[in-house]
């Protein structure tokens, strides 16, 4: 007996594909009915967002120590250190802000979302809500997805505050950079639409893609814990990728 | 207890469920072969048979949860398999369904799971939520309860919360996929007896999928008993009870040797267990 041929990894990858295709317009259409649930929506904010702060805030305050310990060595072998400022937020506004913080949001809010959904397609929930006339994707889908396009920007926007400030700690009060400097290069050279908006619509973007992977892959896991498990994986997988190449192309496009 | 006891086949124009032909393959099983249902209205109807013959999956095409592969599922005249998703939702707000697992919303308390159909549905004032949610949870005992969450509860408890959700909107269609399945005792008396008075003093139609015979025998109207895909027998429990075919005989019998196999297909014991000479 032969047993069926499986579909190439290609083939999967792209029904996987058209899938969340189809899902996203769903969500879309479902979105003005999710208004009625805005109370869910600001819970879901608070939880993919606010509850995300914590490691976006820590990490921040690293990244931006650690590029400014790195850069200051860098910019005084050229004598170049009054740059730092410049060189640093620059960094932060432009890529490091955007893209550190979605695949730390994928790590933390992203997956919970998946594992959620997931255990609660695999518990009945989700059919519950069906049978009782209330449709998921406006109350559970919807909220989630409007949360990551919203949380996004701001949790970006933590990051870089607090890059800077960690880059102004080692920069000015360790290596005594002269902290008139840091400020005055810094603001002379960043450019308000260019950087900042630029990379607050990147991390949009970024938001909007985290959060249609990771409710995706909730709402069509095999109701099983190995499922589950697997569906949380492919989030933090599919997201990290897919942000990495996303910011390749846009960065391409808004240079 | 008042009981409806009528064991006369039903008219189509007495159903509230109409099911025709309906024939359902799954992962390359046949499980419905083209079988015909009536639920008539206002009646309790049991739908009983060996596990795997397809009971939760008939209530999913009832409620359109799955689609067949053929013939017509009516519930209260309309096609089912053929209502638009919105069609199908104001379909299925007439409709309390009990769950086999009671698919509690885990993140709410159990006031909050009872009160979310009419939260969802109604704008009715928080007084008004509270007072019908609380009669509610009072029928099926837990009103001293509402404050728990779905993991503090047993499995009997979840059961009949489930059961105070499913019926908090006074559904004209009442569905209960195993509601018996750990209760005590005294729960299940109680919610033998809420099934039947909800079913005759609201004059709703209630559909029953059930192992227990016993319970089925205090409350149901009628049976359907099905197994290998078609209906085997009908009709009254008592009637069934009694009725000597082989059917009847091995389910209610709970014999292992009858039409119904006790095991699942598989190659012969002997060669799985490596000892093939012992067939010779």
């Amino acid at each position: 007996m032969s047993l069926p041929r499986r579909p190439s990894v290609v083939a999967e990858s792209l029904a996987q594909l058209g899938s969340a295709g189809l899902f996203l317009f769903g969500i879309l259409a479902a979105i003005p009915r999710s208004l009625r649930h805005f109370q869910e929506t600001v819970r879901q904010v608070w939880f993919v967002g606010a509850m995300s702060l914590v490691i976006v805030m820590t990490c921040g305050l690293f990244v931006g120590m650690v590029l400014s310990l790195q850069l200051y060595y860098t910019l005084s072998i050229f004598g170049g250190t009054a740059a730092l400022g410049t060189v640093v937020a620059l960094s932060l506004f432009r890529e490091l802000g955007p893209v550190v913080t979605a695949l730390l949001f994928a790590g933390r809010a992203g997956t919970s979302v998946t594992a959620e959904i997931g255990l609660m397609r695999a518990t009945d929930q989700l059919s519950a809500m069906e049978m009782m006339a209330v449709d998921p994707m406006a109350y559970v889908v919807a909220p989630r997805f409007i949360a990551g396009i919203l949380a996004m920007p701001l949790l970006v926007c933590v990051f870089n505050a607090l890059g800077i400030l960690g880059a102004h700690l080692v920069g000015v009060s360790w290596l005594g950079l002269d902290n008139g400097t840091f400020w005055g290069n810094m603001t002379a050279s960043v450019d308000v639409w260019k950087d900042v908006v630029n990379g607050v619509v990147k991390s949009t973007v970024f938001g909007a893609v985290i959060a249609l992977i990771a409710t995706f892959q909730g709402y069509t896991t095999p109701p099983t814990s190995e499922g589950v498990a697997y569906a949380t994986t492919r989030t933090v997988v599919s997201s990290s990728i897919v942000v990495l190449a996303l910011d390749f192309v846009m960065t391409a496009f808004l240079m | 207890m008042t009981t409806t006891r009528d064991v006369s086949a039903t008219t189509p124009a007495a159903s509230a469920v109409e099911v025709r032909g309906l024939r359902t393959v799954l992962n390359g099983k046949v499980i419905f072969d083209g079988i015909d249902l009536d639920i008539a209205r206002g009646r309790v109807t049991a739908i009983m048979g060996p596990s795997g013959t397809g009971k939760t999956t008939l209530l999913r095409h009832v409620t359109g949860q799955l689609a067949p592969d053929a013939g017509s599922v009516r519930v209260d005249g309309e096609n089912v398999p053929t209502l638009s998703r919105a069609k199908l939702f104001a379909l299925r707000e007439k409709i309390g369904y009990l769950f086999q697992n009671s698919a509690l919303l885990t993140d709410f308390t159990v006031f909050e799971n009872v009160a979310f159909p009419l939260r969802q549905h109604l704008r009715l004032p928080e007084e008004l939520v509270r007072t019908i949610v609380l009669t509610r949870l009072q029928a099926v005992g837990l009103r001293g309860a509402a404050h728990l969450m779905p993991a503090e509860l047993s499995g009997g408890m979840a059961r009949r919360v489930a059961l105070a959700r499913a019926i908090v909107r006074d559904p004209s269609l009442m569905i209960y996929d195993e509601p018996f399945v750990g209760l005590d005792p005294i729960a299940l008396n109680q919610v033998l007896k809420l099934i039947r008075t909800l079913n005759d003093t609201l004059g709703i139609t209630s559909i029953l999928v059930a192992h227990e015979f016993a319970a089925v025998r205090r409350v149901a109207d009628h049976v359907y008993l099905i197994a290998g895909g078609k209906v085997a027998a009908q009709g009254h429990p008592d009637e069934l009870a009694e009725r000597d075919s082989p059917w009847t005989r091995q389910f209610f019998g709970g014999e292992a040797d009858g039409p119904v196999p006790f095991q699942y297909p598989a190659r012969d014991y002997a060669t799985d267990l490596g000892f093939p000479e012992a067939r010779r």
